[in-house]
């Protein structure tokens, strides 16, 4: 039972992202968490609620975890709402994380909430870094203000809906991935999103000539326990909480492209 | 066992009549170990702890075909001539529901563990097989099993061609095999380990003869030629994975009900979901229990349920026993027992469903 039994871990600082979603910097309240890698994600208990997947969203060296959560349902509106101070159970690190050993050119497309996964990949010096995120109105787009300020990342955010005081693209995120510079040999690509987006964008992608196994997609399932026990992230072979949720698109395409599965 | 004469005794190899089988239930028990075994229960062989031989369905056994069970009297009194029931040890290793921990709100607590050293008596080998299959997934302590090597399938049995029966294949302590005729009701036992074969030093009974073990050989090889079923003789992994798209699914989808009782009697399927309970001081209590692919929120996320259609979750629950279980544990999900069959309100029966898709080709329509 103990793999069950979550580190509790304190809410310490609670930042406010967009209407819907915070940053959560969570510090075990005492010893410390296992090391996680950006793709990989914890099971975050909310006290008599209940327990949720949450991608890390950020890896201080200072042992703190850092989530991005989006209130959606009864657990994770529980855990945007967790003032600081709140104790709430931590168990992880699940999952795949991103392959980057060796990128040089790194090319980040994000629809959503999608983009928390993937903020800890950005901004590493040694690799260039070209993100496109994508959200529905500039109201929901997370982090802008602190994205625009990596110097290391050429930023291209679009929203499905301007407003009059919004200046920036309006279409979806396949649109800039049309037409950005890249070097399709050179490029790796993560991919995390709605699954319709992660396809188009693939495809686009595909199309300008970048292999398919240089593209990296997050795959999401129900889960309940992270560990390969529930059996609710199935998607065809995957235990989605073991065997994902980062997956080669080479292995995930046929299994994003078949209905209901 | 070793070849000599009709008479030669073999090696390990011992009779037990009754009165040995009733033994062997005590000095299980002496050992501290719970024995749980197959008895008569509402009409149904289901599984329960058992004080003494007496306890088993003795002169009982059952009638079954898809969508059907029966219990019958037997003309003779014998102890293990029933196929599976509507319970699988699943319930014992795996139990429907069991807590995981409790939560004061700033700290975690795992439930109190309290071990049960089970003995399991009688157990059939389709469902030895499922033994192994279902603790390679959930772990935890291994039980003492007293297998029964199958010499009655019943009409939706199909072990055979699954690998896993009506011989016990590995993973018993003790294998009895049961045979009733003129010379009398006798079990022939053989020890699979050396617990086992401590334990059997402890009952009384007589050493088996060549003729003796020649007899269980022979039921047993008979019991292979009387299954009901039976799958295609076709990769099922390699069918599943070519008919994801097949229209058959949509047919199935006709007649499944989504009910769910397959997942509960399949003595492997192993889904869980968790609850979180809560009391008016502010405890929390995490538990466990069953679930199944069929529940339309066993996929939810966000939004709404995955697989909303009853084709898509009948295709998953196929495909995950006999295809992906593969991919996931390296050996099919299925064992053959046939409580899917027997115990699905709608009498869908998983190896004609398995026979229509080889029949299609696995193309799409």
């Amino acid at each position: 039972m103990t793999s069950w039994v979550p580190t509790p871990c304190r809410v310490v600082e609670r930042t406010v992202e967009t209407h819907d979603c915070v940053t959560l910097t969570l510090r075990p309240v005492t010893g410390s968490l296992p090391a996680f890698r950006p793709g990989q994600f914890a099971m975050l208990y909310a006290h008599g609620v209940g327990e949720i997947p949450i991608s890390v969203s950020g890896i201080p060296a200072d042992g703190t975890l850092v989530h991005t959560v989006r209130a959606v349902g009864a657990v994770s509106r529980a855990l945007h709402d967790a003032a600081p101070g709140t104790v709430i159970g931590v168990r992880g690190p699940f999952g795949t994380a991103w392959r980057l050993d060796g990128v040089e050119d790194l090319l980040v497309v994000a629809g959503g909430i999608g983009l928390a996964p993937l903020r800890p990949v950005l901004g590493h010096p040694s690799r260039r870094t070209v993100l496109v995120a994508g959200a529905r109105t500039p109201e929901d787009l997370l982090y802008a203000g602190d994205l625009l300020a990596l110097s290391d990342v050429d930023v291209v955010l679009t929203v499905d809906r301007g407003g009059h005081d919004w200046h920036g693209r309006v279409g979806f995120v396949t649109e800039p991935l049309a037409s950005i510079p890249l070097d399709p040999e050179r490029t790796t690509a993560l991919l995390c999103g709605p699954e319709p987006m992660m396809r188009f964008c693939a495809r686009t992608l595909l199309g300008r000539g970048v292999p398919a196994g240089n593209i990296q997609v997050s795959l999401e399932r129900s889960m309940q326990c992270g560990i390969g026990l529930c059996g609710h992230c199935q998607l065809g072979p995957l235990l989605v909480c073991r065997d994902g949720p980062v997956t080669g698109y080479p292995e995930a395409e046929p299994l994003l492209l078949a209905k209901e599965l | 066992m070793t070849i000599g004469s009709d008479l030669e005794v073999v090696d390990m190899d011992v009779v037990l009549d009754l009165r040995g089988l009733d033994a062997l239930i005590r000095v299980l028990a002496q050992d501290g170990r719970v024995v749980v075994g197959p008895v008569l229960r509402d009409d149904a062989i289901t599984l329960a702890e058992l004080g003494s031989a007496d306890d088993l369905p003795g002169g009982w056994g059952v009638e079954t075909g898809p969508g059907h069970y029966r219990v019958r009297r037997r003309e003779d009194e014998a102890v293990f001539g029933h196929s599976a029931g509507p319970q699988s040890w699943k319930r014992f290793l795996h139990p429907p529901r069991r807590a995981l921990l409790s939560s004061d709100g700033t700290g975690f607590h795992a439930a109190p563990e309290s071990p049960v050293s089970y003995a399991f008596f009688g157990v059939r080998p389709c469902d030895l097989a499922a033994i192994t299959k279902l603790r390679q997934v959930v772990g935890g302590p291994a039980p003492f099993v007293v297998a029964a090597q199958c010499t009655e399938p019943g009409e939706v049995c199909f072990c055979s061609s699954m690998g896993c029966g009506p011989g016990a294949g590995s993973g018993y302590d003790i294998a009895l095999t049961e045979r009733v005729d003129g010379d009398g009701h006798r079990f022939l036992a053989t020890s699979g380990t050396e617990e086992g074969a401590a334990v059997l030093t402890r009952v009384p009974s007589r050493p088996a003869a060549r003729h003796d073990v020649e007899l269980a050989d022979r039921d047993v090889a008979a019991a292979a030629g009387r299954m009901g079923r039976s799958m295609p003789e076709v990769d099922l992994r390699d069918l599943l994975a070519a008919n994801r798209d097949s229209a058959h699914w949509e047919a199935v989808a006709e007649r499944c009900l989504t009910c769910g009782n397959c997942t509960m009697v399949c003595p492997t399927c192993f889904c869980v979901s968790v609850e979180d309970r809560t009391d008016l001081d502010g405890n929390a209590e995490r538990a466990q229990r069953w679930a199944s692919c069929f529940e339309i929120d066993f996929s939810y996320l966000h939004g709404g349920a995955v697989r909303t259609s009853g084709a898509s979750r009948y295709r998953q629950w196929m495909t995950h026993k006999l295809g992906t279980w593969h991919d996931q544990f390296g050996t099919s999900g299925c064992v053959g027992c046939g409580r899917c069959i027997a115990w699905c309100p709608a009498g869908i029966d998983i190896t004609e469903e398995a026979a229509a898709l080889a029949r299609t080709g696995g193309g799409r329509p």
